[in-house]
This record gives structure tokens, sequence and C-alpha cells, in this order.
């Protein structure tokens, strides 16, 4: 029995955002706000002017004798080892040694008194090299026999080459999809501070603190245990401050070390975009054969990734695609290749979805291509193909789908939406509308949990009880705006029966909660709230015990209730409660911890069940383009996601929005383009298009599906939010991609490539009318 | 380079620093008198991050140099509420949970306190389109629009 009536703040409810009122009066302190001690100094990078070359010197002598200057490192600095991989692959040095790998590659850094100094001085370096030629994209990476920069995956079940020499239909064809910039409105930083013997102290914005102080180690040639790293907060992070924030904290911790001062690094958003990686650009070639009414019988996709100069964190990315390659759908027989490209660019990384998206969007383009070609409403040939019961509810990777809750999630929205009546309305507006034309499309979305590294599913938590009642709460994930930390509060409230306000959310540091996993793959709250939960529970075990041998009750009548102890009819306050068995001398401090049960993963044979359950979606979108300009705009779009038994729907609800705007984004503004001297032209909010608020759809409904529970045993039956409503941005893009099919009478798949940049739509309506 | 005298006007305190006249305001304001409520989200005047007032007009305050403020009334994030007691706009900005990692939302606020000054009766189409030069990667805007659009009406009803 629970009696939420008086406590505030525990599962399932609105609760604000813990730093709400500090966001609000700009007293959130982030990495940059912390003040710096006396004698600080700053470092800045210097980087290369030339994509791919031979590294025969670099001369610094001006840059060291540039007003302001301190010194300089080069890997000649590096104590350790040079080499900051996340993966231990050996690829990717602080700085190079003997070869430039991309424009824009961090070659030296300069340390001085100011900022602006040490930036001044960073452009004076002369840089002797011999130019190789590069290859950008992964196309061009595969003609110059390139080699992928991580081991690729295969998937596959039935046999594909049966059902291509019997099914009636079969196309084949290609998409290019776009990269992603995350442009966190925070770039990265980190601020090293010296300690005695070799210790060392970052505070940096980073999602990965635990493979922070790793890497800092690593460099420096210490054990972990001399390097502490704190988080607070981020200013967003998307995956982008996974595992680059690596690079900055190695050098503010050398130059911290060497100097033996405080040392902070905060690249300008120009060096941000591009000395740090982004979301893999794709192309996709799918092979699909298919029968009258649109059912899939055999697909083969191949999805090569531009990875950039090392894998970083490209092999499960890579894998990602590949397990959202079905989205929704079931593929009796189907063979999927990933080709991991080595790239003369900036080494991609994570950013929400992780390679998901660019698989959903595959499978979404198949079955447009089926909807054209048998001349039927693409969620007819959705339907048709969506994962059902028994034999039809395997994936690609063996895991059966057990949880499938689209039918009625499809439909609802289907109804709410008015998707089939709008539909038509639409069909009539453009044939009567000569230069605006409008478009509509309902697409699902089902993304795996877990991450697919079977050990980064574990998460620990540090719960003390001080005696006066009040409680301390760390984990180990990061904030970055999503709410993590007010989730896990909320959690502790709920077990404890307290206020919120009790709860004390602490920094993520790697002083308190070891060897975390990064807060990545939507699980943040999946794994610190369990883990969080774990050390309630101990905590309480004891204090149940205490209870029972101080006023002779049975454990079942101690009861945490409403900001008070029942034990028997003896009820206490919750303070003095904890006082007195503070006084017994029992331990009120407890380490928690937690790892995903089920999941198993065996890479080489392709098989497993690498998800502990699936997170569903919808979308409907409306667009109307300009046929003659290419412009659009979205006239209206409505959500409904599902995050299982929410545990605060007022932060979900943020999320699903969020992430449908960044998703959109995506697929429309936002060009991430290099000029043939392999240098990023779009470097800077300047030239990089991210949505703005006048972007948003005119109307924008946003539901949660607030009838689903998960059906296993996730904290408090919620499911993941972080990741899987940043494919419902593909709405808006096959809403688009229906508008240009209006200029040819919905006969021709458009085969938009992504970002469908207006540019890209006229192009398409002008491919359309010329006949293909 | 030697450092230029300003005096000016902060949140209706009278404040004096010293600063190399290279020095744009958003670094006077943030190193110079510890008021870090503005951030640098891109140093060009393209994100809004680092929205301020000077003498009731909206700026980025990284396109302005620190010696430009002298003799100006310059109102920042820091200065909206009446001690602990928040603006309108701070109070519905929590409760419509209208931020998310934050870092955007002190230029948000800035620049939508500026907006309702103007025009206490925006159109949400106005509002979001005054509000197109603040970035925010976070939310997707809903949130904020209506946050903004109710304080209008409160505002409104208020007065």
């Amino acid at each position: 029995m629970k009696d939420n009536v008086s406590v505030q703040g525990t599962a399932h409810s609105d609760r604000i955002h813990d730093s709400a009122i500090k966001h609000v009066t700009g007293r959130a302190d982030y990495t940059d706000d912390i003040a710096l001690p006396t004698g600080a100094l700053h470092a800045y990078l210097g980087v290369s002017d030339v994509a791919h070359a031979t590294l025969k010197s670099i001369d610094l002598s001006a840059v060291r004798a540039a007003p302001g200057v301190v010194g300089v490192l080069t890997a000649e600095d590096v104590p350790g080892v040079n080499d900051i991989s996340p993966t231990g692959l050996n690829d990717e040095p602080v700085f190079p040694t003997d070869k430039i790998q991309f424009h824009g590659q961090p070659l030296f850094a300069v340390i001085a008194e100011t900022r602006d100094a040490a930036r001044r001085a960073a452009e004076r370096a002369q840089i002797d090299c011999d130019v190789l030629p590069h290859a950008l994209d992964p196309i061009a990476a595969q003609e110059a026999g390139y080699p992928y920069v991580t081991k690729p995956l295969k998937l596959e079940r039935g046999d594909i080459a049966p059902a291509f020499k019997t099914a009636p239909n079969r196309i084949k064809g290609r998409m290019s999809v776009g990269g992603q910039d995350h442009m966190y409105l925070e770039g990265h930083i980190a601020f090293a501070i010296p300690g005695e013997d070799d210790d060392v102290v970052v505070h940096c914005s980073t999602q990965h603190p635990s493979e922070a102080q790793h890497m800092v180690a690593h460099v420096l040639g210490v054990p972990s245990n001399a390097v502490v790293v704190n988080v607070r907060r981020m200013g967003g992070g998307f995956g982008g401050k996974e595992s680059q924030m690596n690079l900055f904290c190695a050098v503010a911790a050398i130059a911290a070390k060497k100097w033996n001062r405080a040392v902070k690094i905060r690249p300008d958003r120009d060096q941000d975009m591009t000395a740090t990686g982004k979301r893999h650009d794709f192309v996709i070639d799918y092979d699909v054969a298919f029968d009258e009414v649109g059912r899939i019988q055999a697909l083969d996709g191949s999805f090569a990734a531009r990875c950039g100069f090392s894998a970083d964190l490209s092999g499960p990315v890579t894998d990602r695609a590949l397990f959202h390659a079905d989205n929704a759908y079931f593929y009796p027989n189907v063979r999927l290749t990933s080709h991991p490209m080595k790239t003369n660019t900036v080494s991609n990384t994570a950013f929400r979805g992780f390679g998901g998206p660019q698989g959903v969007i595959a499978a979404e383009r198949i079955i447009e291509e089926i909807a054209y070609a048998t001349g039927q409403d693409p969620l007819d040939v959705r339907k048709a193909n969506f994962y059902g019961g028994e034999g039809r509810d395997l994936t690609p990777y063996h895991q059966t789908v057990e949880d499938n809750i689209l039918d009625r999630l499809v439909s609802e929205l289907e109804d709410s939406a008015e998707y089939r009546q709008r539909r038509q309305e639409i069909i009539a507006f453009n044939a009567d509308s000569p230069v605006l034309k409008k478009g509509i499309a309902l697409t699902p979305v089902k993304f795996g949990i877990s991450f697919t590294a079977t050990w980064y599913n574990q998460a620990g938590a540090l719960v003390h009880i001080y005696n006066d009642g009040s409680i301390h709460l760390n984990h180990g994930g990061t904030e970055m705006g999503q709410g993590l930390n007010t989730k896990v509060a909320q959690i502790v409230a709920e077990a404890f029966q307290v206020d919120i306000d009790r709860i004390k959310i602490t920094k993520t540091t790697t002083e308190k909660v070891p060897n975390t996993s990064a807060t990545a793959a939507s699980s943040g709250t999946d794994l610190n709230g369990m883990a969080a939960l774990d050390a309630v529970r101990q905590i309480q075990a004891r204090l149940v015990d205490f209870a029972v041998e101080t006023w002779g009750v049975a454990p079942d009548e101690v009861v945490f209730r409403a900001n008070e102890v029942h034990a028997g009819a003896q009820v206490f306050p919750f303070d003095a409660f904890i006082k007195q068995a503070y006084l017994a001398r029992i331990q009120l401090s407890a380490a928690g911890f937690y790892k995903t049960p089920k999941i198993h993963w065996d890479r080489d044979k392709g098989q497993g069940r690498p998800f502990y359950y699936f997170s569903y979606g919808a979308a409907c979108s409306e667009v109307m383009i300009d046929t003659l300009t290419g412009e659009y705009r979205v006239e209206r779009t409505d959500l409904l996601h599902d995050v299982g038994r929410s545990l605060n729907p007022a932060l979900d609800k943020g999320q699903v929005e969020g992430a449908f705007v960044q998703g959109m984004g995506w697929l429309t503004t936002e060009e991430l383009w290099w000029d043939d001297t392999g240098r990023l032209r779009t470097h800077a909010p300047s030239t990089y298009k991210i949505p703005l608020a006048s972007d948003r759809p005119r109307i924008f409904n946003v539901n949660l599906a607030d009838w689903s529970e998960n059906r296993e045993l996730t904290i408090k039956r919620s499911k993941a939010v972080g990741e899987p409503p940043f494919m419902l941005g593909i709405s808006v893009f096959e809403a688009l991609s229906m508008a240009v099919a209006s200029v040819a009478g919905y006969t021709t798949c458009p085969r938009l490539d992504a970002p469908a940049t207006p540019e890209r739509v006229l192009m398409a309506v002008t491919r359309l009318r010329d006949g293909g | 380079m030697s450092k230029l005298h300003v005096s000016t006007t902060v949140n209706g305190d009278s404040v004096e620093f010293l600063c190399d006249p290279r020095e744009t305001l958003l670094d006077c304001l943030r190193d110079k008198l510890n008021l870090t409520g503005a951030k640098e989200g891109c140093g060009t005047g393209d994100c809004g991050a680092c929205s301020v007032t000077v003498d009731g007009r909206l700026v980025c305050s990284c396109l302005m140099l620190g010696v430009e403020a002298d003799g100006k009334d310059i109102a920042t994030v820091e200065g909206m509420a009446e001690g602990e007691e928040l603006h309108p706009l701070q109070q519905k900005f929590i409760e419509y949970a209208a931020l998310q990692c934050g870092i955007c939302t002190p230029g948000v606020l800035v620049a939508a306190k500026a907006l309702l000054e103007k025009n206490p009766d925006p159109t949400e189409e106005e509002a979001r389109y005054w509000l197109a030069g603040n970035l925010c990667r976070c939310t997707g805007y809903d949130k904020i629009i209506r946050a903004v659009m109710d304080t209008a009406a409160d505002m409104r009803e208020a007065s």
C-alpha cells in the first residue's frame, strides 16, 4: 500500500526539472560558469588546413613568441599513450605525429594567459606537409579502396535468393542520408585543476565521465585512481559529448600537470563543429522483393557510412543502423550488411538514435517505393508489413518481437489525426492547386532499448541519509537537460515516501560511482533509477530490522508513509526516525547496483537478444510545398508516443517534442556540406540551420500513449524516451515526398535524399515533372 | 593594449570596470561582473544565448564591445526576478516545463521580456518570429511559445 497523497514529487507526477528555478534565473552553473582559480591558463587547439597529408614538421616558434603564450603541447608532450580511441583501437591520437587525416584536425594546443591570446597565437603555426589525395564520402572511399574503420556486421535470416527469383515485384534503389551536427548550445569545454602527486581533477561537460577519467589517466600515464571527472550539468549533449570530450579533457589535464596551473579549454563554435564528430551520413542500397499487395518477401540492404578518419563509436553506430533497418516491419528473408568506411573527415560519433534513424528511414523509403509501385496509400503498405504474431515476429537479428503495440498505437493516431479524411482532402486540394502542393504521412517507429555492447548495461548509485534526515543522491548518469536527475529523485522520494525537496541531487563524479556507462542509448533512467532504488532498498532493509528489534513489531508492520515511518502503532516523523537509527548505529548509506537482465548478443553469429524491450511511437505530419521555389512549411503534426508508465509526463512530453523537432531538422534544413578540399563549410549557426521557433508545426498535438505499460520489469514499468521519438521526424520527410509525388500523379516514388532542403525538393519536383 | 574605464548600469546598479577595448560586452558581463546568466553559444550573433537589453533594445552581447556599454542601461536575466519573486515569464517557463538543458533559457527569457514590453499582445506568429533569433536544441519550442503567449495574456489581464 502506498499513500502518495501528502508526498510531493513521487514517481508518475509532473515534477518540474530539479534545476528549473536556477535555469530561469541564470543561476544554474555550467562548466564555463565555474570561477577560475588565480593563475588559471587557457588552451586552444591549432588545426590542419588540409584533409589528408604526410606531416613533415610543425614550426611553432611564432606561436611561442606570441603575446601571452606560456607554451605549446604537441604529441611529444603526451606523457602516457597518445591515443583517445574509445574502443581501444589505437587509431585516434590526441595529436598526430606523421599524418593529417582531415581538414580541421587538431595538431597542437597553445597554452596562454587568456583564451583570446591562445586563439590568436594558434593561427601562427607553420605546418609543413605533403598533401595526399583524399576521399570525403563513403562512395568515394569505396572507389579509392579505403578500408573499414572497424569490423562490419552482417545480419541474415531466411534465404533471399529464391525469393528474389520468384517474387512478382522487385525494386532496387539507392538513398543518401545526410549527417547532422549536434549543435548543443553549450559547446565542448574542460577545465583541469592539478593536485598533489599524480592527481588531477577535471570539470567538464561529458556524457561519459568514467571514459573521460580513463582516457585522461591513459594519456597522462597514471592509474585511473589519480583522476577525478566531475559533471554537474551539460548544456545539451545528444550523443555529441559521449566520446568527443575526451580530447578536451586530455589537453586540459596534460597542460595542467605540465605547468602545474589550472587550465581551461573551450573551442569556439567553428572549431567545435569542425574538430568534433557528428551523426554518420549513409548511402543505402536496397533491393526488395514483394508480392501484389505489397508484402515484403525479401530484402537485401547495404549500409555504407561516412565514419571519418577513425573508428570512434562507428562500430556500434553502424550495427544499430542494421538493427533498425526493419523498423516496424517483418522481413521473411533478409540480408543486411554494414560498410563502416574510413574517410578523410572528422570522426563521426554518437547522435541521438545512434545509427538507428538511418536504418529506420531506409525501411520507410522501401515502404514508399512499394506504395508507389502498387498504387496504395503508404499507410496500408506499412500495416501489411507490421510485425505480427507467430511466424511474423522475428527480427533480422533473431530476437522475437514480443511487445508490439503498433497496431493499436497507429490506429489511434490514424483516427485522432483524421489521417484518411485529410489525405483525401489533400489529394483533392492538389488537383486544383497548380503551384502549392500538400502532402501527409503517418509513420511508425519501433526502437530497441539497451546498449548493444551488453556490458554497458550496468549502473551504480550512492545514497546517504544524514542524521538530520536529509538525503543525498548520487548516481552514474549525467544531466544534460533530459531530467534524469529529477526522475531518479522521484524514484527515491517514492521509495522512501518522503517529499522530493528532502533529496539533494548532486553532481556526477567518478569519485562516488565508479566504472559508469555513458548516459546514452536512452538508458539513463532505466539503469540509474534501478541502481538508486537498489540503494534505497538496502537502507530500508536495515531500517526495518532496526524498527523490528527496537519496538518488537513484525517486519510488515514497519511502513514508510507520507514523510513518516510507522512501526506498528508508533509513528515517527522521518527525521526523528532517522536520528534514532543513527544513534542505534545503523548504517545510513548504501551503494546500489543494477544490470539489465535477459540480454545477450553474439555479434559474430548476428544472433541474440540485444534489446531488453522496444519503445514505440507514431507521427502524422502534413506539409505544403511551393513547387516554384521548393520552400515548404509544416502545417500540422500529431504525435502519439509510448513511454510505458511515464515517470514524469511533463518531462517525457518535452523529450518527445524536442526529439521530433530535432529529427525534422535532420531531414529538412540541417545540411552538412564539405567543399572539394574537405573543408566543412557549414561550420556554425550562420551556415548550418537547425529548426527555429518559427519552424514549429502550425498545429502541434503531442500525446503519450498513457495506456502503455512496459511488459518487462523496468523501473516503475516505464520506458526509455530519449532517442525513439527522434524518428517521428521522418513523418515530415515522407509528407514532403508525397507533396513532390503529386506533380507526377503519385505514380513515381520521388526518391528524395535527406536532408530534403528546399533545393532538393525543387530538384525532385523538376525531375518528376520531366518524367522521372 | 591599455584598458579603458567603463561606467554603466546593469540591472539598475551602477557598475564600473576596466576592459580591453576588444573585449565583448558578453565577456565583460561574465568575467568582470560575474553575471554568467548570458552564455556564449556561437559568438557570432546567430544563437541568441547571450541576449541582453541595452537601453531597452534587445542585442546579442557577443556582438557588442564592453566599452560601448559606457553610459548605457543594461538588463540581463539576473535582473528579471525581484529578489526571490520570479518574473511572470520565469514562472510560466517553469509551469510549462519550457526548458530542458536550460542554457538557452536566459537568452530566451530576455528576448521574450523585450517582446512583451514592445508588444503586450503579440500573435503566436509574431512571438515565434521574434524568438526565431534564439536557438533551442532541446525543447522543440512548443512549450516556450505557449509559455510566452500565456504570460502575455496574464500580464494584459493584470494591467
